[in-house]
């Protein structure tokens, strides 16, 4: 058989393992070109000096201590997303509901805090409210987990309409709660008795949702690393044929997987309403349950690797907001920044997860694959 | 009764058509099986390529020609949501990456790019309210049909539209056509259905998932551009076109993936978008919160019950969501 006649010009196979380095390599590379054609963009949209564009963001995100902290609470808010979305990706369970979930926490912490103000104790009232965001969160997550497990309904677009029914619900009691009657807003719940209010560890506001996003971080690490759980839903994730034939319950790990996704999303819900912005809007989750959907993917599903990849967007999203007081720029700016890194780091995993192979060099290379 | 119908009925039509439109392209992206999360941002940069080119032709300083003025803007809008196809397709096709996250990035990117070139036309014109209008664009873009007001309660039902409202219908029911009735069309399932079987049938995939995909971000974007300069009678301001993407995709759920099914249930949702205008619930502004929330909800017992029923015809595409590599096992 001749196979000179017909071979193509690039052949692209399945790389087995890259060493880290190398894989790093490519990733830097991606951002790096991707930072190059955001500056190219930069100067012919607004004619402004790239660097000056970026020195900005640096600013706005590091600039002051305040900054900082603003950039961190942001970042541990995400991160908790990230993390409880991780467990149901690995399980190839494309839970698109992180923000719904968190709604939904957000939304039972606001209740417990209006409605008991003056009837309980503060520290009764945090308990009351962390049980029920977990449980509002737990059942955000339960239902499509259920749908899926049962029926197998396709939980992408489940869950992607949930976010739209938590936002709206939470809509409808903002008007009923709203305070002055008629403003639209809740304002800041219990302002004077500060009941149901976390308290501030070491006197900083956000300190709290920073520690308890790096437990849960780390927990989430050891939890898929080393538990029988872990183990069992990264099975399922691979194959749910094998996982079937070695005797694992599919529906029940979805189940139980996605309740533990729906855990941590109302404790993030709980954390931003009664322990940092003490109100509830609509947009107090700020597009995160996305967001942490390409942080959790960026990062391999790797809890400590989404420190950093969290750190980048939240990088970008806080940075792009502060150019539009700093420079006069449109703050939607950053969003166009953000989606031309994303493009590229996207686009550079192919890189990491495929070698490519030209015509040329056929006779070194395994002819099959 | 009567006149309820008559001011509700075109209303709601007006408001589906940019769902139709988005449901249209969502449904050729989901049938190549491409689940595209980016159709919202796609949207966004429809829109807002529409208005830049009619903004430039508005502002050249010639005599305005209602042809080009209505032909201009439905190019640029084109142009700009191919690119954002070409994109996707890029990255998920040929670069393999992820559906979700390249989807859920467009977005991100496409609302933004839509956000700040908005803003800074808005900024080039210096007006005060935070808004570009292009009336005389959108004048164009909304003539009747010229025998719409002799035609009575009919013509005010059927007849009293712009021409992209038909435009649009006919595009659903090409799309049906061809999907249903046509060679091209049982391939382009049959990619969405089975790549491994269709690759081994000899359809090359890569081909029918990228014209699929571009043509299917062309429709969609068409979707945005017909909200700014139909709808809203040209007048663009920031976040005004809000959720309507991620309804165009429930509606392709709702449609069971049918857009010729998709006309008359894009005319449902658009009416159950302003329901609330129309319920007299006095004071009681929280209800309206509620009713906003019913699109998402018939979706969702839809999707159950498909899922429920489980008649193969009814699915969606098997493998949605999945990128194609033939040499994997």
């Amino acid at each position: 058989m001749d196979n000179k006649v017909k071979e193509p010009l690039i052949h692209i196979t399945k790389r087995k393992m890259i060493p880290k380095k190398q894989e790093w390599a490519i990733r830097l590379g991606g951002i790096l070109a991707a930072l190059i054609v955001c500056a190219i963009i930069t100067t012919i949209t607004t004619h402004l000096n790239p660097i000056a564009v970026y020195g900005a963001m640096w600013e706005g995100s590091f600039g002051s201590e305040r900054k900082i902290w603003a950039m961190l609470k942001e970042l541990a808010a995400l991160l908790l997303i990230s993390v409880a979305l991780t467990p149901a990706f690995k399980m190839k369970f494309w839970n698109l509901g992180g923000g719904g979930q968190v709604m939904a926490g957000v939304l039972a912490t606001a209740a417990c805090m209006i409605t008991l103000a003056d009837k309980m104790p503060s520290g009764a009232i945090m308990l009351i409210s962390f049980v029920s965001a977990l449980f509002a969160g737990a059942l955000g997550a339960f239902i499509p987990a259920f749908c899926k497990a049962k029926w197998n309904t396709n939980e992408t677009l489940f869950t992607l309409m949930m976010n739209y029914v938590a936002t709206q619900i939470v809509a409808y009691f903002i008007i009923i709660w709203e305070k002055p009657k008629g403003s639209g807003k809740i304002g800041i719940i219990n302002q004077q008795t500060q009941a149901g209010w976390l308290p501030e560890i070491g006197g900083k506001q956000y300190m709290l949702i920073v520690i308890v996003s790096l437990i849960m971080t780390v927990f989430m690490y050891i939890y898929l690393r080393y538990s029988k759980h872990g183990y069992e839903l990264t099975v399922v994730g691979e194959s749910q044929n094998t996982a079937r034939y070695v005797g694992i319950n599919v529906g029940k790990v979805i189940v139980r997987t996605l309740i533990l996704c729906g855990l941590i999303c109302g404790l993030t819900g709980w954390l931003l309403v009664a322990g940092t912005d003490h109100t509830m809007t609509t947009t107090i989750e700020g597009g995160k349950g996305f967001l942490g959907v390409m942080v959790a993917w960026l990062a391999h599903f790797n809890p400590l690797g989404m420190i950093l990849s969290g750190l980048l967007m939240v990088f970008m999203a806080k940075g792009g907001s502060e150019i539009s007081t700093a420079l006069g720029l449109n703050s939607s700016y950053g969003d166009i920044l953000t989606g031309i890194i994303l493009f590229f780091v996207i686009g550079s995993e192919f890189f990491i997860n495929y070698q490519i192979h030209f015509r040329k060099s056929h006779g070194k290379e395994a002819t099959d694959a | 009764m009567l006149s309820f119908i008559v001011t509700f009925i075109p209303r709601a039509i007006v408001q589906s058509v940019p769902l139709l439109l988005g449901c249209i392209g969502e449904t050729l992206n989901e049938k190549s099986g491409s689940l595209n999360l980016g159709i919202p941002g796609i949207m966004y940069v429809g829109a807002i390529s529409g208005v830049i080119g009619s903004f430039l032709y508005e502002n050249s300083g010639g005599t305005f020609n209602p042809a080009l003025g209505v032909l201009i803007p439905i190019l640029t809008c084109m142009f700009g949501s191919l690119i954002m196809g070409l994109i996707f397709c890029l990255l998920t096709v040929t670069l393999r990456a992820n559906q979700n996250v390249t989807g859920l990035a467009m977005t991100t990117f496409g609302v933004g790019f839509g956000n700040f070139f908005g803003g800074s036309i808005i900024k080039l014109t210096g007006s005060e309210v935070p808004s570009i209008t292009l009336s005389i664009t959108s004048k164009a873009f909304k003539t009747p049909l010229p025998f719409a007001g002799k035609a009575g309660v009919i013509g005010e039902l059927l007849l009293s539209y712009s021409f992209m409202t038909y435009v649009a219908i006919i595009i659903a029911i090409v799309t049906s056509y061809v999907l249903n009735k046509t060679r091209t069309g049982l391939e382009l399932r049959a990619v969405g259905e089975n790549p491994a079987t269709a690759d081994a049938a000899g359809i090359n995939i890569n081909r029918y998932k990228y014209f699929a995909i571009c043509i299917g971000c062309m429709i969609a974007g068409l979707g945005g551009l017909f909200y700014v300069l139909d709808y809203a009678n040209g007048v663009w301001s920031n976040d005004a076109f809000g959720d309507r993407g991620w309804l165009a995709i429930a509606l392709v759920i709702f449609s069971i993936w049918r857009p010729n099914w998709a006309i008359w249930e894009s005319i449902l949702f658009g009416g159950l978008y302003i329901l609330y205008l129309y319920i007299p619930t006095g004071t009681n502004f929280a209800m309206k919160e509620i009713y906003k929330m019913l699109p998402y909800i018939v979706t969702i017992i839809v999707l159950i019950a498909i899922s429920l029923r489980n008649k193969h015809e009814n699915q969606p595409p098997e493998a949605l969501g999945l990128p194609y590599f033939r040499e994997d096992r």
